[in-house]
């Protein structure tokens, strides 16, 4: 039996704290006039928006790559699925199915691609991954101003150049997710749909996990030396789990547009792995070692704390003190995680 | 017999950055249409503006701490000094001179955090470093925005929002604008040199040089060479790595200053978000690597990285109708030059650890591989 301090221990005190916190925030919220339903419908609504991102990091961290500050690849892949189903014009649920599917061969590619460099920079990957996520996204915004998009919808009118900053999914797949089976008790709204999709991914990916592939992939990740005794490629296990993490990557994009109602252009993705990155590191991950429950611990944890601060320490401060806690509280809990001793991938 | 051609090729891989970089930047002087004196003379100011803080990242790379990401911390000291001297309306050089005494102390236990928690990431650094510069705004900004005014003492009106406290976004540095660099300029046929800028730069060229050579420098080199062996030889390892830190940090500082004043204003919360963009992106493009820098380096990188900067713009509106072509184009070089030379470095390293436990394996292959390896 472990002690319950070492229990703290393994959980991180940084942990302990922001949910200590975030538990304050809802018990504070009645005191300041913040509504409890309607703040916790839109922690679910954000919760269902970003968990695949933060899903999208189990695979790598496996593997043994480290956290993907590059999921902006597959992101961009998603956004370029997205736009052409609204260039074709496919509404309803096949819009949002064809912006996924249509996104698959381009996060196919990225990744593999993505993967084969990462292959060759054992050691280095995070901050590579940042900088060529960061080059990925730079280089899409020069192809959303040249690429033959004809759509109205999309492109800039009065004879502007190239894709809007801003695209509306409206009267697309506008919360095709959301609205399906939703429950609407007053201002609370259950976002069925939405959370059951995310619901499968998970649960494919957890059936995954235990797959062959599944186990090699771990097996890869925490002891490469037994991996390779035992006969597995780990170039080519690291590569498969750098393409799944950037087709979940592809796969969040769609999810979050239909429900935040907008897809966005240009240098948005740029600071989107990093939020994913903090939430799976507030879920209890470490850098080589992560579950299905770090992931909806931390996406509901983090996306808590975001919704959470800017209502109720702004009704009770009368200012707005919100993006300064998310940068302290997110880039903290992601320092943490680098400073924590751990075995070095070799 | 391949020997000639093993030279060249490892030429071409060592230089690779720059070689690209080159190319790209002739090719995109001409469809810019800006003369080559306007080129010059941007490159003249730019040059005097960057150098400083680009010459910051030269002590950590001897050290073995990669690139300082954390610089940004010393730039945010930096501009906290500047913010002082506004307050108390610190004009001319003088107004320089109090930011950096202002800057100093705050950059020194900023670059001491800072070398701690790097010293706790060690193999890591660079990513540790960069997302430290994240968490660092985001307490600047919690003391810019909310302690300034209310309980650290700022007065003047002109700078304070309207609501009593908290620093407006942009601050008009009138009084100390190109102060430093006007207080020596040399006007030479068409082109206007600011010496006194020059000066500080190459004096601390020179401290440089000289601190390399000093017991702590050869110190620093030892530790970034290889850490065990250095610290069998009784070198204390991380307070080495924290003194180069530190020394970088404070150069930061005082590089943000001549940056600003050359500016001549400042956007209060995200003047400092470039700053160890520009910086890396410099050295790497004037072809250090991780490990390996030198002065040259930083100069070459200025110069060929600004050129790009100051042409693409034009080049894109020229070249394909949009100015937001080749805005876009610079970013990605920069991120793609970082991305492509930190590639390079990794690949290589990998290649010579591989060929050096080869050759411990024995065989003739291996042994070929060794000395391929070991030649450099």
């Amino acid at each position: 039996m472990r002690s319950p301090k070492q229990m703290v221990e393994d959980f991180g005190w940084p942990r302990i704290i922001i949910f200590l916190f975030l538990v304050a925030l809802f018990i504070a919220a009645p005191l300041v006039k913040v509504r409890i339903d309607a703040s916790l419908s839109d922690v679910l609504n954000r919760f269902g928006q970003n968990a695949i991102f933060v899903l999208a990091m189990v695979p790598m961290i496996q593997s043994g790559c480290g956290l993907n500050f590059g999921l902006s690849i597959g992101i961009v892949a998603g956004l370029l699925g997205s736009t052409l189903s609204i260039e074709f014009g496919l509404t309803g649920f096949w819009g949002f199915f064809f912006a996924i599917l249509l996104s698959a061969p381009f996060a196919v590619l990225f990744g593999w691609l993505y993967g084969k460099l990462l292959n060759k920079v054992k050691g280095e990957e995070m901050t590579i991954a940042m900088y060529v996520g960061f080059a990925g996204v730079m280089f899409m915004c020069i192809m959303w101003l040249v690429l033959p998009y004809t759509s109205p919808n999309m492109i800039w009118g009065y004879g502007g150049k190239g894709l809007r900053t801003t695209i509306t999914v409206e009267g697309y797949w506008l919360k095709i997710l959301n609205n399906f089976l939703a429950l609407k008790i007053g201002d609370f709204i259950f976002p069925t749909g939405e959370l059951l999709f995310v619901a499968l991914i998970v649960w494919l990916m957890s059936v995954f996990m235990k797959t062959r592939t599944g186990t090699a992939m771990t097996a890869v990740g925490s002891n490469p030396d037994y991996a390779r005794a035992s006969g597995i490629s780990i170039d080519r296990m690291r590569t498969v789990s750098v393409v799944i993490s950037t087709f979940l990557g592809a796969v969040g994009i769609c999810v979050y547009e239909q429900s935040f109602g907008f897809i966005q252009l240009y240098t948005a993705p740029t600071s989107m792995p990093f939020a994913a990155v903090a939430a799976i590191l507030i879920g209890g991950a470490s850098v080589n070692k992560a579950s299905m429950v770090n992931v909806i611990v931390g996406a509901f944890l983090f996306q808590g704390l975001l919704t959470m601060t800017p209502s109720v320490i702004n009704s009770a401060l009368q200012t707005d003190m919100s993006e300064v806690i998310r940068i302290i509280v997110s880039n903290g809990i992601i320092l943490y995680a680098l400073t924590r001793k751990t075995k070095a991938a070799k | 017999m391949s020997d000639g051609k093993n030279k060249l090729g490892r030429f071409f891989s060592e230089n690779a950055v720059v070689i690209i970089f080159l190319l790209i930047t002739v090719l995109a002087v001409k469809p810019s249409g800006l003369s080559l004196t306007y080129i010059t003379q941007e490159m003249i100011n730019r040059v005097g503006r960057d150098s400083f803080l680009v010459l910051a990242l030269l002590l950590p790379i001897y050290a073995g701490m990669g690139l300082n990401f954390g610089m940004t911390l010393g730039a945010m000291s930096g501009q906290i000094g500047l913010i002082f001297a506004i307050n108390y309306n610190i004009r001319g050089v003088d107004g320089l001179l109090f930011a950096a005494l202002v800057g100093t102390p705050i950059s020194i236990l900023m670059g001491y955090i800072c070398g701690a928690v790097l010293n706790k990431a060690k193999g890591r650094e660079m990513v540790t470093g960069y997302i430290l510069a994240f968490f660092i705004n985001g307490v600047y900004q919690f003391v810019v925005m909310y302690l300034m005014g209310s309980i650290i003492p700022i007065k003047n009106p002109a700078i304070l929002l309207s609501r009593g406290y908290g620093i407006r976004n942009t601050l008009d540095l009138s009084g100390v604008r190109q102060s430093l660099d006007n207080l020596l300029m040399l006007h030479l046929g068409p082109f206007a040199l600011p010496c006194a800028t020059f000066l500080v730069i190459a004096a601390l060229c020179v401290f440089i040089a000289w601190f390399k050579k000093t017991k702590l420098g050869q110190d620093m080199r030892a530790v970034g060479y290889d850490m065990k062996v250095a610290d069998s030889a009784g070198i204390a390892v991380d307070g080495t790595r924290i003194v180069a830190i530190i020394i970088s940090t404070v150069l930061a500082c005082y590089g943000q200053i001549i940056f600003l004043q050359n500016m001549g204003n400042f956007a209060t919360y995200n003047a400092h978000d470039q700053t160890s963009f520009f910086a890396v992106a410099a050295i790497l493009v004037g072809g250090a690597s991780v490990k390996k820098a030198t002065l040259p380096n930083v100069f070459i990188g200025v110069i060929l990285l600004h050129v790009l900067f100051v042409v693409s713009p034009l080049a894109g509106q020229n070249l394909f109708g949009s100015a937001m072509i080749g805005e876009y184009f610079r970013q990605f070089i920069g991120y793609g030059v970082i991305a492509l030379s930190l590639v390079l470095y990794a690949w290589r390293s990998r290649k010579e650890a591989m060929a050096a436990r080869e050759s411990l394996r024995g065989g003739a292959f291996g042994a070929a591989g060794q000395t391929a390896g070991g030649t450099k």
